[in-house]
């Protein structure tokens, strides 16, 4: 059944300038309405229609919906606020009833903004750098309760969630180890392959052994790991427990006495803090296997010379050093990945945003922890 | 006979060797109430779920509006759920946009209304379901369970659908807000000609606002009609659902 659709217009018929008669005509459906909203706007505005009265002819309306309703119920609201005198004429039973309905339930679009919206930029800095002091309170509190119940933990081994920590170890780092592998292995071939133009340049092919042990043992490896797993598993932690915070599973957790941060946290935590320096030490030998491989096409240093010249050259110091930082930054990673995800609150946007955020703050801290160990160990000489 | 907005027609439901529904066949007329009632688990949300084409079903047929679900072209698909309204059990409202956002925003999608224009449907459809003006700026995590399902049904309402499917509509509201929502559904019902086809538990609904209900149980349909027909009818399952003596 094809019915012709006509868009909805307005004809305006002035009998005598105390009475209008509105044809309304075509289509007043929410697809068809929006070319009549101006035609009316406009009537609406006249100012010589003071005392008029209006009738609303619906003789020739093709169909009309609850779009077309409150467009007319708007118009005749705002005509008999100027004082015109309202009618409607041959409407059907049925759209007599709707604009009953609509009359009834109609309402102006004015909404209440919210208080704080209007506020100045003076305040809107201040409630910026209240939030941020908050925030790091609340990282304060957070440690607080993790130190406590790290320090229970200990008291009581027995209390320890050890099929969760094994589960962790494999999800953060046992399925983080190809990844973690092409990207040091990439580093070390990429470090070998500009050091050995330059060692070239002096004859000093040899150094390559060093350079590349060193840089990967002590700074590489450890940060590449770090920021590889802070990327995967932050996000994985904060997404995990702000979900179960938004469906109440945390609250759940809570009136059972299952204290969230001795499920949820603790097992996260150890597990980097015992996954990163293993992955660490994986990455420092496949990182040194890239370089390996530049050297020997490069600067014709075999396998074999490269490895006697690293046991003879390298102090076992580097790789020890490398390691110690692993499990700092794994217990960096792991508290603010969990932390954000006890900060997620109310929607599901909200998981987005702090997942966002623990990334970028678990990245950076991995960064900036690194630099300390740097400076500290330098100014102490090892 | 009234015009049949929705036929089931011996619909069977698989999940792996789980068998939902075998040969589940009713229908629904213009303008009524229906209600798909059972159990815990006897599939009704399943088969609400199939005829808004959320969940495919292994044999049988369902016509929505005179359209062939099975198979049905994009298109058609496309102008169904313009026809349709749904309000899920929790609402699920969209949480990034604030209520009046939520209620209108089928009409800025679909049609070149002007804003303003859109902002006044939303606000009257809210003011149709209950809700005072000042809930049209909050977001849906700052709504209670009730005013979320009221917000739901505003924005199922918003493109004037004819027919209207409601997901356990008063789980979870207090008996009187319960009663003030099988009210509104008999009134929007009346007033703008729907055909509402709901899940629900609640006796009180069940015994007010439907005008036709199936009982699923045992992966059938048990009966068909309407609750004086259902009371009198014997059987246990009957009288466990309406908590029957004896």
């Amino acid at each position: 059944m094809k019915r012709r659709s006509l868009r909805a217009s307005l004809e305006i018929e002035e009998t005598s300038p105390e009475s209008i008669v509105l044809r309304l005509k075509g289509d007043w459906t929410r697809d068809y309405a929006g070319s009549a909203v101006r035609q009316l706007d406009r009537f609406c505005k006249r100012s010589d229609i003071g005392s008029s009265s209006v009738m609303f002819d619906f003789s020739e309306v093709d169909s009309i919906d609850s779009a077309g309703m409150v467009l007319i119920v708007k118009s005749i609201n705002r005509l008999v606020k100027k004082g015109c005198t309202v009618a409607v004429d041959n409407a059907t039973e049925e759209q007599e009833r709707l604009l009953v309905f609509h009359r009834k339930n109609f309402r102006a679009k004015k909404i209440s903004s919210k208080a704080g919206d209007s506020l100045g930029i003076s305040s809107l800095i201040f409630g910026k750098v209240i939030d941020y002091l908050r925030g790091i309170g609340d990282f304060l509190v957070f440690v607080g309760e993790l130190s406590h119940y790290l320090f229970m933990t200990i008291l009581k081994p027995g209390t320890l969630r050890v099929r969760a920590i094994v589960k962790h170890v494999e999800l953060s780092g046992v399925k983080a180890l190809p990844i973690v592998s092409l990207t040091s292995f990439l580093v070390g071939l990429v470090v070998a392959y500009q050091g050995a133009e330059q060692l070239q340049k002096f004859g000093a092919n040899i150094f390559i052994v060093e350079m590349v042990s060193i840089s990967v043992f002590r700074e590489l490896a450890p940060m590449i790991t770090a920021i590889v797993i802070a990327g995967r598993s932050a996000s994985a932690y904060t997404a995990e427990i702000g979900t179960m915070k938004i469906t109440e599973e945390v609250d759940a957790m809570r009136t059972m006495g299952f204290e969230p941060v001795v499920f949820l946290v603790i097992p996260r935590m150890l597990a980097l803090m015992i996954s990163l320096p293993l992955i660490v030490f994986f990455a420092d030998m496949v990182g040194v296997f890239g370089g390996m491989i530049i050297a020997d096409l490069h600067l014709d240093i075999s396998f074999t010379e490269f490895i006697d010249r690293m046991h003879a050259e390298v102090p076992l110091k580097h790789i020890v050093i490398g390691l110690i930082k692993a499990p700092v930054f794994g217990m960096v990673i792991a508290a603010i990945g969990c932390f954000r995800g006890f900060q997620v609150e109310g929607s599901t946007d909200s998981i987005g945003n702090y997942t966002t955020i623990s990334v970028v703050n678990a990245i950076f801290w991995v960064i900036a922890l690194n630099a300390l160990f740097s400076v500290i160990l330098t100014e102490i000489g090892i | 006979m009234r015009e049949k907005v929705i036929v089931v027609e011996d619909v069977v439901t698989r999940f792996g060797k789980n068998v939902v529904h075998d040969g589940v066949s009713f229908s629904i007329g213009r303008g009524e109430i229906y209600g798909l009632l059972g159990g815990s688990g006897s599939g009704k949300s399943t088969l609400l779920r199939e005829m808004i084409m959320l969940q495919r079903f292994d044999k049988g047929e369902i016509y929505v509006l005179g359209k062939r679900l099975r198979g049905i072209s994009s298109a058609d698909a496309e102008s169904l759920r313009r026809r349709w309204g749904v309000l899920f059990q929790f609402g699920a409202l969209f949480s990034s946009l604030s209520v009046l956002e939520n209620v209108g925003v089928t009409l800025r999608e679909y049609t070149d209304l002007p804003r303003s224009v859109i902002d006044e449907i939303a606000q009257t459809k809210l003011k149709m379901v209950g809700l005072p003006p000042k809930a049209a700026a909050l977001y849906p995590s700052e709504l209670s369970g009730g005013m979320k399902k009221r917000v739901g049904l505003a924005r199922a309402l918003a493109m004037d659908p004819e027919l209207l499917f409601l997901d356990e509509p008063t789980s979870g509201l207090d008996p009187a807000s319960a009663e003030a929502f099988d009210r509104l559904i008999v009134e929007l019902r009346n007033m703008l000609g729907l055909t509402v086809v709901m899940v629900t538990h609640d006796l009180d609904t069940i015994k007010h606002a439907l005008d036709r209900f199936i009982i699923l149980h045992n992966k059938k349909v048990l009966i068909e009609g309407t609750y004086e027909e259902a009371v009198g009818y014997e059987h246990y399952a009957i009288r466990d659902f309406f908590k029957i003596e004896g």
